[in-house]
């Protein structure tokens, strides 16, 4: 009796922990007042001034296309590497191929960006491309630190699941294309959904990296959103907050159910 | 033979992009740090130099000017401090809330543990500005103190580096707490009541039970934390002060503002070296001696 009570003491106490700060912004959002922390009233004001603040509506069309592009690219290339990580024998050189695809998880993001940076100003030096940069190196970056996280989402559920059943069809006749298209991708498929909303919600939050590889006419959501917030408070931001907590917390739900599907 | 061809283009795309967008930035930052400064653009001179024949041109000046000066050493010393502090707060939360959430019901073990993550989805940015919010001289929590007598006027919480450490906290602690949950629930139940029917209190059935089979969760929480925020940049900048400086600031104002690249590249390779190296190194021996990969 008493260790039940402790225990839903302990977990009501964690969940408020981490949804009230949360639940505070999206309260704030409906305070009438310009000075945030006053309340002055219920009013819809600032989801209205939102709507019609140009910057903040293409920093999040420039951002929502970058994230749908780069979450698309990573998820090929991360289930080329799950794939290959579990099911192909000869890979050469294969803990530096660990290495490349299991880095990019734990370095921190300003590292990535400054050498992403770098790399970009040295290439251009050296070929004349990218001669400037914006949207598509912002791209390329969120592409290659996505991979990782998608790699690991299908390596997991490759480790997991039955090799007798390829085997088998195999012995039916398919062969090694047919398997991979016909049987291996569609039961992991619901894995590779789950990664490509992982990686869509890192390219969409990601302001480091991209702070380092942004260039004119390229500044996404997170980029317009610090600038704001860095030395104070905004009702607008606030507003945004809520909206987009709400929305990235669907995606996230979706995660769970096609992540879980095949789990039992 | 078409298997063969099939092979290689999984292996090789992936390898090619990552090699191409990973390694070779990787390579330039080192290049960059061990070339000499110089005003100009881009601010430092070719590492090889054909003028008079061929030549070297390196220096580790850079790395001696950083690991010379107290500006880096201590900034970065702040930033293990305040990763090796933010760890261990997210250990003393997160695990008590893995371990209950691991021992409850199935049906509403799932339900808590996409509770627990879920606030992970919404925006690292924002959740940092909540906290902006919260912390405020006018914000909530002075006015819940002031309301209860704890104090007479508002108390100045923010922009200090313990409004940085709250902030780390709350971003990171679903980091931690999946990793935990994944071994403790893993392991065995009736162990713990076995250990109790076997004579050992709860203090010795934590100690000589629970936390052993948890320590690789809690190895790998803790590097999940501890790794980024030594990097972090965000939180401080938003929440912190000017009573510390932290690697993360360091390294964004050598590059950004002095233009020092060669500096910035050092800072940077220095922390790949310190903080990245032994967990790759680690990993790769891990991978080769576990029979099943698990993660």
């Amino acid at each position: 009796m008493k260790s039940s009570l402790i225990k839903s003491t302990v977990i009501f106490l964690g969940l408020f922990f981490l949804y009230f700060p949360i639940l505070v912004l999206i309260f704030y959002s409906f305070n009438e007042n310009k000075r945030v922390m006053v309340w002055k009233g219920f009013s819809l004001r600032w989801y209205t001034e939102l709507f019609n603040n140009e910057q903040i509506i293409e920093a999040f069309i420039i951002s929502i296309k970058i994230a749908a592009l780069s979450a698309t690219f990573a998820t090929i290339l991360g289930v080329m590497i799950g794939y290959s990580l579990v099911r192909i024998r000869k890979i050469p050189f294969k803990s530096f191929y660990i290495f490349l695809s299991s880095t990019p998880l734990v370095l921190p993001e300003l590292i990535l960006g400054l050498s992403m940076l770098l790399f970009f100003i040295s290439l251009n030096n050296v070929i004349g491309f990218p001669s400037s940069r914006g949207q598509l190196t912002i791209f390329i970056s969120h592409v290659t630190f996505c991979i990782a996280f998608v790699a690991i989402i299908i390596q997991a559920r490759l480790t997991d699941f039955n090799k007798n059943i390829e085997e088998a069809a195999m012995d039916l006749g398919y062969n090694y294309t047919k398997v991979l298209y016909k049987i291996t991708l569609p039961i992991i498929l619901p894995s590779i959904i789950a990664g490509w909303l992982l990686a869509f919600t890192i390219s969409l939050d990601d302001l480091v990296v991209a702070s380092f590889t942004t260039g004119p006419g390229a500044n996404t959501l997170p980029i317009v959103v610090f600038s704001k917030v860095r030395l104070g408070l905004s009702p607008e931001v606030n507003a945004l907050s809520a909206i987009l907590m709400f929305a990235l917390i669907i995606i996230g739900l979706f995660y769970f159910y096609f992540n879980k599907k095949f789990k039992h | 033979m078409k298997n063969k061809l099939f092979e290689k283009y999984f292996v090789f795309s992936p390898y090619f992009w990552l090699v191409l967008f990973f390694f070779i930035p990787l390579a330039i930052i080192f290049k960059i740090s061990i070339s000499v400064s110089e005003w100009g653009m881009p601010p430092y001179q070719n590492i090889f130099l054909f003028d008079n024949g061929f030549k070297i041109n390196t220096t580790f000046e850079n790395y001696v000017y950083i690991f010379s000066d107290f500006y880096y050493i201590g900034s970065f010393v702040n930033s293990l401090i305040l990763a090796l502090i933010s760890t261990f707060f997210c250990l003393l939360i997160g695990f008590p809330l893995a371990f209950y959430i691991a021992t409850s019901n199935i049906r509403l073990r799932n339900i808590l543990l996409v509770l627990v993550v879920i606030p992970f989805w919404s925006s690292f940015l924002l959740r940092v500005y909540a906290w902006k919010i919260i912390l405020q001289n006018n914000g909530i929590l002075n006015v819940i103190l002031l309301n209860l007598g704890i104090t007479s006027e508002p108390l100045q919480l923010l922009y200090n580096q313990y409004a940085v450490i709250m902030g780390i906290v709350y971003t990171y602690l679903p980091l931690m707490i999946l990793p935990l949950y994944g071994y403790l629930n893993k392991f065995d139940l009736n162990l713990i009541e076995a250990s109790k029917d076997l004579g050992l209190n709860r203090f010795k059935t934590f100690f000589k039970v629970i936390l052993p089979l948890s320590a690789p969760g809690i190895v790998a929480g803790s590097l999940l934390v501890f790794i980024p925020v030594v990097g972090e940049f965000i939180i401080p900048e938003m929440l912190g002060g000017s009573d510390r400086l932290y690697y993360g600031k360091i390294l964004w104002e050598e590059f950004f503002v002095n233009r020092n690249w060669p500096g910035a590249s050092a800072l940077a390779f220095s922390g790949i070296i310190i903080l990245v190296l032994p967990i790759v190194i680690f990993q790769i021996l891990y991978s080769r001696f576990s029979q099943k990969n698990e993660i």
